[in-house]
């Protein structure tokens, strides 16, 4: 096939619908933000349009450094369990049968109908020492008391990576399904074991899905606000907890806009970061 | 001829009674421009749904005047909408359910419209909390629904109920304890300031706010959930897991009355009385209509009704009521209230914020 260059205006149409999409939906409420970030915080009422960098100034020191840096430990450890859990099995998977690599899908995709609050009051009614598994734990004679395992960091982790495993599943079943089954019999002809070939011919040959999985899974737990409330102790709240209270509680749009956009600013950061570490290595 | 007779009498009773019919389309339209009508928010969710089923209709059968509810959203996102909306001469709502704080922070751009205390019959009955009022003495709201916040217990694992908010410091009930996670929701600076200070006089100072901070940092420890959505801590109380806490007095009972474990303990320092006032809106019209219906609202009458139908603690004083005994205990006590130092969350909102986070996140 021949690409030719656009000529006329008619030949970037297609362009039009995701660019004014992206302009609706993610460049005007992004430019509010960081507009409402300058304003002016007026403690007895609202806000008034301003240029000042209090609300910045606010965010530098090293309480809201210490939330922001445990926020992307917790994103990072997120999407590393996920892509830990979810790259073996999902490659376990797509060697299965037809139907019954449809029923696991079905079954993932069920998980995605559940809110976050759900998931959040399950695992904490799980985890807790009434009616939690510490008791079935107890009922076989592992354990002599039941205890409760929240709040914690681990259920905070748990109830995460929990609700993120279906997403990194999703994400990397396509590639590994299309994955040449050539490579492997190479490996196996040249005797590779097939926990050697996994590890030695099919992570390699994946490992630009692998970082996209990841970077995607990091994005989405940095924006977690509901289940470290419902399962961790305070100093497992994330920034988008802190946001979430200024924003809703002590209406102070300015300096939930600044901490907003102090996160988006450092996640992209990292992900630019991660891709350009990616493209480097590439061109070794 | 018979036959044409019958024919045109049809007709014309045909036509008649299309007359008729648009005369009777017409009158309510008539009758609705005269009819009287008042636009009311209140709290979404359970108080809407209390006050649309149990004292808004009987509003209305006795003044004429009909009400529009209005679900308010949670937080400040009301205040917000009304100030914009009044800037523009509109009102969303003429009278609004509006939490203290809130009313305070309304005052300061004049959004309340004074109210004519003249035209309220009990308004000398009312408890001297529930009339907020302007620097300069007019009056911005009259107490509209109130609430307490007790000592909760489950009754399993404490046998004998605690007499002193002081539990909540006690070294045995390390991680044993569910409070709210806001200072301005949980009021527990005023907690400490009454339990170890003398009184909430003692936060007046910055100083003072300190000391309450370093006091209230030795609770910590015994904390094991800082609650934002009052389900998760109820469950946990009734199960036992987090077995005492801060909650609603009224809903606490209520669950015991149900047969569940819980009990809600008036402290000897004071419940927490939280509550919300009636505000008028500087833009609205419906002035008249606004002060038969905060007239009404505070009868002794109606604030017994609103207090065995809704749970909300009455704004008038105990002796011109006419609740039975156990009625007025379940949602209210003789011992004084702890009042919330509101005007903090105004004029220091963002510094006891701060402090608030950096001592129970850091």
């Amino acid at each position: 096939m021949r690409r030719e260059p656009p000529r006329s205006l008619a030949d970037y149409a297609p362009l039009f619908f995701p660019a004014l999409m992206l302009i609706v939906f993610f460049v005007v409420p992004f430019s509010i933000m960081i507009a409402v970030s300058f304003f002016k915080r007026n403690p007895a009422g609202f806000y008034t349009p301003d240029f000042v960098f209090d609300n910045y100034a606010r965010f530098l020191t090293t309480f809201f450094g210490s939330v922001l840096g445990f926020s992307l430990l917790l994103a990072i450890l997120v999407a590393v369990c996920c892509v830990v859990i979810a790259f073996p099995f999902t490659y376990l998977l797509t060697k299965r049968s037809r139907a019954v690599q449809t029923v696991w899908l079905v079954g993932l995709l069920s998980v995605l109908s559940l809110s976050e609050v759900i998931i959040g009051f399950a695992w904490s009614t799980l985890f807790s020492r009434t009616a939690g598994i510490t008791n079935l734990f107890v009922a076989i004679g592992l354990m002599k008391e039941p205890v409760a395992l929240l709040p914690s960091f681990w259920a905070v982790l748990t109830g995460m990576v929990y609700q993120a495993l279906p997403y990194t599943i999703l994400v990397l079943y396509p590639a590994l399904v299309r994955l040449d089954p050539t490579l492997l019999e190479a490996a196996r002809t040249l005797g590779a074991s097939p926990v050697r070939a996994f590890f030695n011919v099919v992570t390699p040959a994946l490992r630009n899905t692998i970082v996209a999985t990841l970077i995607m899974v990091f994005v989405f737990a940095l924006g977690s606000y509901l289940l470290p409330q419902i399962l961790g102790r305070p100093s497992n709240w994330t920034l988008s907890v802190l946001i979430t209270d200024q924003a809703i509680y002590q209406s102070n749009m300015p300096f939930a806009a600044a901490m907003a956009v102090f996160l988006v600013l450092i996640s992209l950061a990292l992900v630019g970061l991660t891709l350009l570490a990616g493209r480097k290595e590439n061109a070794l | 001829m018979t036959e044409i007779m019958k024919t045109m009498l049809s007709r014309r009773s045909v036509l008649g009674a299309g007359v008729a019919a648009a005369g009777v389309l017409a009158m309510p339209a008539i009758l609705r421009a005269q009819e009287k009508s008042l636009k009311v928010g209140v709290y979404g969710g359970y108080f809407k749904k209390s006050f649309d089923q149990h004292i808004f209709p009987e509003f209305t059968k006795a003044t004429g005047i009909t009400i529009e509810s209005v679900a308010e959203p949670t937080g400040e996102a009301w205040l917000v909408q009304l100030e914009q909306a009044a800037k523009a001469g509109q009102a969303p709502a003429d009278l609004s359910m509006m939490s203290q704080t809130s009313t305070l922070k309304g005052q300061s751009t004049e959004l309340w419209q004074p109210l004519d205390t003249a035209k309220f019959k009990h308004y000398g009955e009312l408890l001297p909390q529930f009339i907020n009022k302007y620097a300069d003495g007019r009056v911005a709201g009259i107490g509209a629904v109130a609430w307490y916040i007790t000592l909760v217990t489950n009754t399993n694992v404490y046998k004998e109920a605690p007499t002193s908010w002081d539990a909540l410091w006690d070294k045995a009930n390390a991680d044993k304890l569910g409070l709210l996670a806001l200072a301005s929701n949980s009021f527990l600076l005023e907690v400490t300031a009454k339990t170890f200070m003398g009184g909430t006089n003692a936060l007046d100072t910055d100083e003072g706010i300190d000391k309450a901070f370093a006091k209230l940092a030795e609770v910590k420890p015994n904390v094991r959930l800082w609650y934002r959505d009052e389900a998760q801590f109820e469950q946990a109380l009734k199960s036992g897991e987090i077995p005492m806490g801060q909650y609603y007095h009224d809903v606490t009972g209520l669950a015991a009355k149900d047969g569940q474990p819980v009990r809600s303990t008036f402290p000897k320092e004071g419940g927490i009385q939280d509550s919300g006032n009636w505000v008028l809106s500087r833009a609205s019209k419906k002035v008249d209509e606004a002060h038969t219906f905060i007239d009404y609202m505070s009868q002794p009458a109606v604030q017994g009704l609103m207090s065995r139908n809704v749970g909300t603690a009455p704004t008038l004083k105990r002796d011109v009521l006419d609740l039975k005994p156990e009625e007025f205990a379940a949602v209210s006590s003789d011992i004084a209230p702890i009042i919330p130092r509101y005007d903090l969350y105004v004029s220091k909102a963002d510094a006891i914020n701060q402090k608030w986070t950096e001592l129970i996140v850091g």
